[in-house]
């Protein structure tokens, strides 16, 4: 424990960032942002570390000397390392981040999959204390036969708690729960200089409210305490719905907003003309007290899983290989326009499915992004006030077809403004496109990219960094603000003064 | 002035990276021009301050927008540098896709010259030097399952000849180093390329016996460039070499040692 300057007359270790400021040098806290960005190496670190390391998507990835600690103690070392050898130090979770997030190229990243303890849980009060690298499905598994939920998913189970505390993330029930930072009720962050210090929305809360969604720039958490939420049966009523062009979509979204806990859109990028933004809705709502007859069984962990085989017939992991040919505009067309006429005739069916089937939709296809072969994919979110919302989407949908780039799959959802530093919420909509990558589209795609920036930025739209391989400083600054940016920069200079946290995406916007 | 700060990488936009040991004058100078000139961002390497530090000025003041060229001082026999200094150059440029070995040493000999310290001078900066960097590139471009060494060699290196024995046999030596680097990464996604340049206009050619078909250190850089986007394995420049090479070795011993070749 001696590498972590502690005041031992405080219990747990831990010291108040206030006092912990005051104790800096004043030429500390006055770094110029430009004095860290080239590091000086002072020594090699061991090249068995060297490890390539890739954005999720697959494409575009680096070398980083890769270290996976299981305690707090081994976490402190690493940082010890990075300061005596010059290195800087980014911080990855599961590494489901689409982009260059979890990327730090030729310095040190940190893999948190191996502190995946889970630390306390009060089946009673629905309070479970975690470390940050155990996943979504640790979590819900862990949970589940008690009657709770995780309140906040994302589309696939693999993210760690660290990582979707970090990018802040949200699931179909946006608008109603919020972010998955809304329901943290306290975390501990490690700074990169060795204290720890406890956040919640009272203890020391500018820190708590720039660490979550803080893309990993300002400590490590440590313990994460998140609330689950009530649930009393293992299935969810999930209905759905046909949309035939955007408006329809639009129409349905507000009108089904009250009434559902779990609401999400999938747009046909294909169709063109009067169809423009037709397709799909699925509308989930928790069951009620009473309403499943044999909750117990239901929320049996055997109860929950996905299917081995699709249609009863394929199995799950194959499929990818399946899809590999459809992934071309012809393709993918096709696909599209089956999937949305098979939705029309599914319209208005109401079914019964488990929690898992319902939000892990990503996870059905095991390496289901193989299918977009060696170059990669990235996805494309950007996020909508609800006044400008339709007309803007309509917007970005055009473009993208006059571009000649369709996007093989769009997702649509509504959010909710929240109180994070650096937040993507607004009161709105989002729409996610995933894009495939190839040489001969990369250069095409990256000026779509930017012309789609201006269409959001003057829409008053915001971005996701965890889904971000596009945006440039400029963008970030007018969707953020000055003022979000230089308050985030104080937090930056307090908690890590020498600029040891960094990855590729916080030199490639912050800069 | 020092060096400034390469652009952030951005995801879809890689930069190439590459890096030039001996880059201070002659070819390697020529290559680090023309690799920027490209679009590449370029470390250079040698011993000489003053005038690497000219040559990356001037390639950053001609090319417009952010700086494409890096310089470190740095002597090829100091060989526990070569760690550090490889992990500075790949953080400072954010990563590697090219390496290429320019320096060599080739003081003046005579025929009936034996000289150890000479002798030990060219086996350490044309060849133990090589494997310092090459042997720091290769470990990493099998872990990344991609990436480019280029050797810088000699026709030198084809046959054991009267003037100067020291630097044909570090020639050679390079020659089958690189082979045999070439045959532990081919499969693994990674390219070696090694050059064999006939008499270039350099500094070193005041030191050969004979000249013929003499370059400039352009016309060699471009020869050099043009292997390395065509990821050959040998590559003689300009190509025409090949053919002497292939008389050269075949020539039996009982003939050679009687030519004054």
């Amino acid at each position: 424990m001696g590498y972590f300057r502690r005041n031992p007359s405080q219990s747990g270790g831990e010291i108040p960032i206030t006092e912990m400021i005051e104790n800096k040098q004043q030429d500390q806290i006055t770094v110029k942002p430009e004095s860290r960005r080239r590091n000086r190496i002072e020594l090699a670190l061991p090249l068995e570390r060297l490890e390539k390391v890739s954005s999720w998507g697959g494409a575009s990835s680096s070398l980083s000397y890769v270290y996976r600690p299981s305690t707090v103690d081994k976490l402190g070392q690493v940082f010890d390392l990075a300061r005596r050898s010059g290195h800087t130090v980014g911080l990855r979770g599961a590494g489901n981040s689409y982009g260059d997030a979890t990327l730090n190229s030729e310095n040190i990243t940190l893999d948190f999959r191996r502190m995946n303890r889970i630390l306390d849980w009060n089946p009673t009060s629905g309070r479970i204390r975690v470390e940050p690298g155990v996943t979504i499905a640790q979590l819900w598994q862990y949970v589940i036969e008690d009657g709770w939920w995780p309140p906040v998913v994302p589309g696939t189970a693999k993210p760690t708690l660290g990582g979707s505390a970090g990018m802040n993330i949200h699931g179909k029930n946006a608008w109603k729960s919020g972010t998955i930072g809304e329901h943290i009720i306290e975390f501990q962050l490690l700074l990169p200089g060795g204290q720890i210090v406890t956040c919640s929305p009272e203890q020391n809360p500018d820190l708590f409210y720039g660490a979550i969604g803080g893309f990993g720039m300002l400590g490590v958490f440590t313990s994460i305490t998140l609330e689950m939420h009530r649930i009393y049966s293992g299935l969810l009523k999930v209905e759905a719905l046909v949309s035939r062009n955007l408006g329809e979509m639009f129409e349905q979204f507000e009108q089904l907003l009250p009434e559902s806990d779990y609401l999400v859109g999938w747009i046909d990028g294909y169709a063109a003309g009067k169809g423009l933004g037709r397709g799909q809705i699925h509308k989930a709502n928790y069951l009620a007290p009473e309403a499943d007859p044999y909750p117990s069984q239901s929320l049996r962990l055997e109860n929950q899983h996905l299917p081995d085989t699709l249609f009863g017939f394929f199995p799950r992991s194959f499929i990818w290989r399946l899809m590999r040919p459809a992934m071309n505009d012809f393709g993918a067309r096709f696909v599209n326009s089956v999937k949305y006429l098979s939705s029309r005739l599914g319209h208005g069916s109401i079914f019964l499915q488990p929690h898992v089937a319902f939000h892990f939709l990503l996870d059905y296809i095991p390496n289901w992004k193989g299918s977009y072969g060696s170059g990669g994919l990235i996805q494309y979110q950007c996020f909508i006030p609800a006044e400008n919302a339709q007309e803007t989407i309509r917007q970005v949908l055009l473009l993208c077809q006059k571009r000649g780039l369709r996007n093989y799959l769009s997702v649509l959802k509504r959010h909710r403004r929240d109180k994070f530093l650096i937040s993507h919420g607004v009161d709105g909509y989002s729409l996610a496109m995933d894009f495939r990558i190839t040489p001969h589209r990369r250069p095409k795609i990256v000026k779509l990219a930017s012309e789609l920036d201006q269409i959001v930025v003057t829409a008053g739209g915001r971005f996701y960094l965890a889904k971000d391989s596009t945006l440039n400083p400029d963008i970030v600054q007018s969707y953020l603000g000055s003022d979000t940016i230089n308050s985030f920069w104080e937090l930056k200079r307090r908690t890590d003064p020498d600029q040891i946290l960094q990855t590729n995406l916080w030199r490639r916007l912050f800069y | 002035m020092s060096n400034s700060t390469a652009p952030p990488d951005r995801p879809l936009e890689p930069h190439s990276k590459a890096l030039i040991i001996g880059a201070s004058s002659g070819i390697g100078e020529s290559l680090g021009r023309l690799l920027a000139e490209h679009g590449y961002l370029v470390a250079l390497v040698a011993r000489r301050e003053e005038s690497l530090n000219d040559i990356r000025d001037q390639i950053n003041a001609k090319i417009e927008g952010f700086p494409h060229a890096f310089s470190y001082k740095h002597d090829v026999t100091h060989y526990e540098e070569v760690p550090e200094l490889f992990q500075q150059i790949a953080a400072d440029l954010g990563g590697l896709d090219l390496i290429v070995y320019m320096a060599a040493s080739q003081p003046a000999m005579t025929e009936d010259e034996y000289n150890f310290s000479k002798d030990k001078e060219m086996i350490e900066v044309n060849t133990l030097g090589a494997m310092a960097w090459l042997g720091q590139a290769a470990r990493r471009f099998s872990t990344a399952g991609a990436g480019h060494i280029v050797g810088v060699s000699s026709i030198a290196g084809e046959r054991g000849r009267r003037l100067n024995p020291a630097y044909n046999s570090s020639k050679a030596a390079l020659n089958t180093y690189l082979e045999a680097l070439r045959n532990r990464l081919s499969q693994k996604g990674a390219t070696v390329t090694t050059i064999k340049p006939g008499f270039v206009d350099t500094a070193l050619l005041a030191n050969a016996s004979k000249t013929m078909w003499v370059i400039s250190p352009e016309k060699a850089a471009e020869g050099i460039f043009r292997a390395i986007r065509r990821r050959k394995q040998v590559a003689y420049v300009p190509g025409r070499w090949r053919l002497v090479s292939l008389i050269i070795t075949h020539i039996p011993s009982f003939i050679f040692r009687r030519l004054n070749i």
